[in-house]
């Protein structure tokens, strides 16, 4: 009886594995499946941006194009609008990103001394701008009035301090060694300079994941953009590959002479902005994987 | 010296005198707050004062102070006109839609990805999922068309191939909030692991050792131990989620909006950018953009006092 039950359960042990097996294997197939999904516009655009008209009207799916044509990059150049759209892009976003880094780090200095006089006032006046705004007219109508339209300032100075970003960098001031702080201060050193000779060296992880934040926000912004700037040779990358992209109808084909293999095709063209737009943001990817989930992390935790 | 280290240790008092003392040993830290200071007055808190405008009939030329009054005539026709119903309903058909397939996707990727054993295929994995949140929606809207455009869009061409016609994803207003929601499960669920995987780190393994010895198999440890670790996250995400109803992201609905779906597209935000922004009617943007705001601050209040009473810490 006691075997029976033994011999039973062994085989019911079995079966589970069995079934157990391939339920992970169907977890490996799965998320492998996602990891690829998420890949595959990027390729199927690179692989479209190097293709000829031929083969792109042709072939449905290719991750591989039989013929490489450089004609797309090659009108790209010549236009010039996407790289004055990179350019401009990268202006704004180390400008912008060093403004907010200035304003961010120095009002969280302040705010992550316990002692400091005025603490939780004004942190609740931080926190009231994170609940409620003027909303998106008045605030345009006031930067209007400021005379900052149209002007790169604008976008730089809106959003100068994130106010969860902010937090962060609070908390991490915070967290630093009281000592240090009492030691340099007994030394004769006054705040800026514990500050600057002391804090900032010692931030620099929040400092790396702060930045990368602010940095690829402002690459990545579209909305402001468009709403501040009025002015073609001012547009940022964002500007240009939606106007390419999502609103051009034919490309003019009669400015430029394509001897070699003919005219770019509309599509190729497209694909080939987004993949010049798109480049900037894998190449920092690596840096920015580094840091940003403890950037999250610390997030997360209550400020 | 010791003046230092004592002034420091010492109870603030309302003394005005040693507030005074206190502020020539900290001067500089006023001076640091000076800038962050000045940007929250002049570009936070001055707009709010800018609200006003939607009590009035605002024109640029006369200025605020120079504006008729019109009290809640914008509100009026805001809530009375048929625009109004039109936004809530799209709004919250986006919103209630991502609540349902969006919000709980990273919590099956997370639960998945928390199964696998081999190190290197898991962080080959999430390297390669976290990848699109860092991407912009112009690029994701960029992508988006290449794939479904009706023309040559490979999409369309696999179901012309099977089906024997095309489908205008891009044009027609019944696939808009598809359209939306699964932009945003393919840019954000990577991303959004990061946060149960971080609750699953947290987990003893022992107890894993232990159920396993006690004969529990795959869905009993999930279903008694990983979920139960996740519980709180879920919670306050859910809540949060929930707070944040009326924003659904304003970016990435522009860029997909057209002509052609707008009777979908058209939410709270990109209706402000247009009365406010094309037609220059300030006074009455400025009044539904204020709706908007007051009942987004209220909504994020309650789901704080529902996090705090579910015994979550709460946001604020």
């Amino acid at each position: 009886m006691a075997d029976i039950a033994i011999i039973k359960r062994n085989k019911n042990k079995i079966k589970a594995s069995w079934s157990d097996r391939t339920i992970q294997v169907l977890i490996y197939l799965f998320t492998g499946f996602c990891g690829i999904i998420t890949l595959l516009p990027f390729l199927y655009v690179l692989a479209g941006s190097f293709a000829t008209e031929r083969e792109l009207t042709e072939k449905a799916f290719f991750i591989i194009p039989t013929e490489i044509s450089f004609n797309a990059y090659q009108y790209i150049v010549q236009t010039g609008e996407v790289f004055r759209g990179l350019k401009n892009s990268l202006f704004l976003t180390i400008v912008g990103t060093c403004i907010q880094m200035f304003f961010t780090t120095t009002f969280a200095y302040p705010l992550s001394k316990t002692h400091f006089k005025g603490r939780n006032l004004i942190l609740n006046l931080v926190i009231v701008t994170m609940l409620f705004s003027g909303g998106m007219i008045p605030t345009f109508l006031w930067v209007k009035q400021l005379g900052l339209y149209n002007s790169y300032l604008s976008l730089m100075l809106l959003g100068a301090i994130n106010p969860f970003n902010m937090i962060i960098v609070k908390k991490f001031f915070e967290d630093l060694p009281v000592e240090l702080d009492e030691a340099a201060r007994i030394d004769g050193a006054t705040d800026l300079q514990v500050f600057y000779k002391v804090a900032i060296p010692l931030s620099k992880p929040v400092i790396a994941s702060i930045s990368l934040f602010y940095a690829v926000g402002h690459w990545n912004d579209y909305f402001n953009a468009m709403i501040y700037l009025n002015n073609p040779a001012k547009e940022t990358v964002q500007i240009v590959l939606r106007r390419i992209v999502l609103l051009a109808g034919e490309i003019q084909t009669d400015i430029m002479n394509f001897d070699a293999m003919g005219v770019p095709p509309d599509k190729a063209v497209k694909m080939a902005a987004t993949v010049v737009a798109t480049v900037p943001i894998l190449v920092v990817y690596p840096f920015v994987q580094k840091y940003f989930a403890q950037g999250v992390m610390v997030g997360a935790v209550k400020g | 010296m010791s003046k230092v280290a004592s002034t420091q240790v010492q109870k603030p008092t309302r003394n005005k005198g040693e507030f005074i003392k206190y502020f020539k040993q900290h001067k500089w830290l006023y001076v640091m707050l000076l800038p962050g200071a000045l940007y929250f007055i002049i570009f936070r808190y001055i707009p709010m004062g800018g609200i006003v405008i939607a009590f009035q009939q605002y024109s640029p030329f006369t200025g605020i102070m120079g504006s008729k009054w019109v009290g809640l005539t914008h509100f009026r026709n805001f809530f009375i006109g048929t625009d109004f119903w039109m936004l809530l309903k799209n709004t919250l058909g986006i919103s209630i839609l991502s609540l349902i397939f969006y919000f709980p996707a990273p919590i099956i990727l997370s639960l998945l990805l928390n199964e696998i054993k081999n190190q290197r295929y898991k962080k080959v994995v999430q390297t390669f999922i976290y990848i699109p949140h860092f991407i912009s929606w112009v690029i994701v809207a960029s992508l988006t068309y290449t794939l479904f455009n009706i023309n040559d869009g490979i999409i369309n061409q696999v179901i012309e191939a099977t089906v024997g016609h095309t489908i205008n994803f891009l044009g027609l207003p019944q696939y808009f909030r598809g359209l939306i929601v699964g932009q945003s499960i393919w840019k954000e669920t990577g991303y959004g692991t990061i946060i149960f995987l971080a609750a699953l780190s947290g987990v003893d393994t022992q107890l894993y050792e232990a159920a396993k010895v006690d004969g529990a198999g795959r869905w009993r440890l999930m279903w008694h131990i990983t979920l139960p670790a996740i519980k709180g996250t879920i919670i306050i995400m859910l809540i949060l989620r929930v707070g944040s109803i009326l924003n659904t992201g304003y970016e990435q609905i522009f860029l997909m909006r057209n002509s052609l779906n707008i009777s979908t597209a058209e939410v709270f935000d990109t209706y402000i950018y247009q009365k406010g922004i094309t037609n220059a009617q300030y006074s009455y943007s400025t009044a539904s953009g204020l709706f908007k705001s007051v009942v987004g601050m209220v909504m994020v209040l309650g789901a704080n006092w529902m996090a705090k009473k579910s015994g979550e810490s709460g946001i604020y």
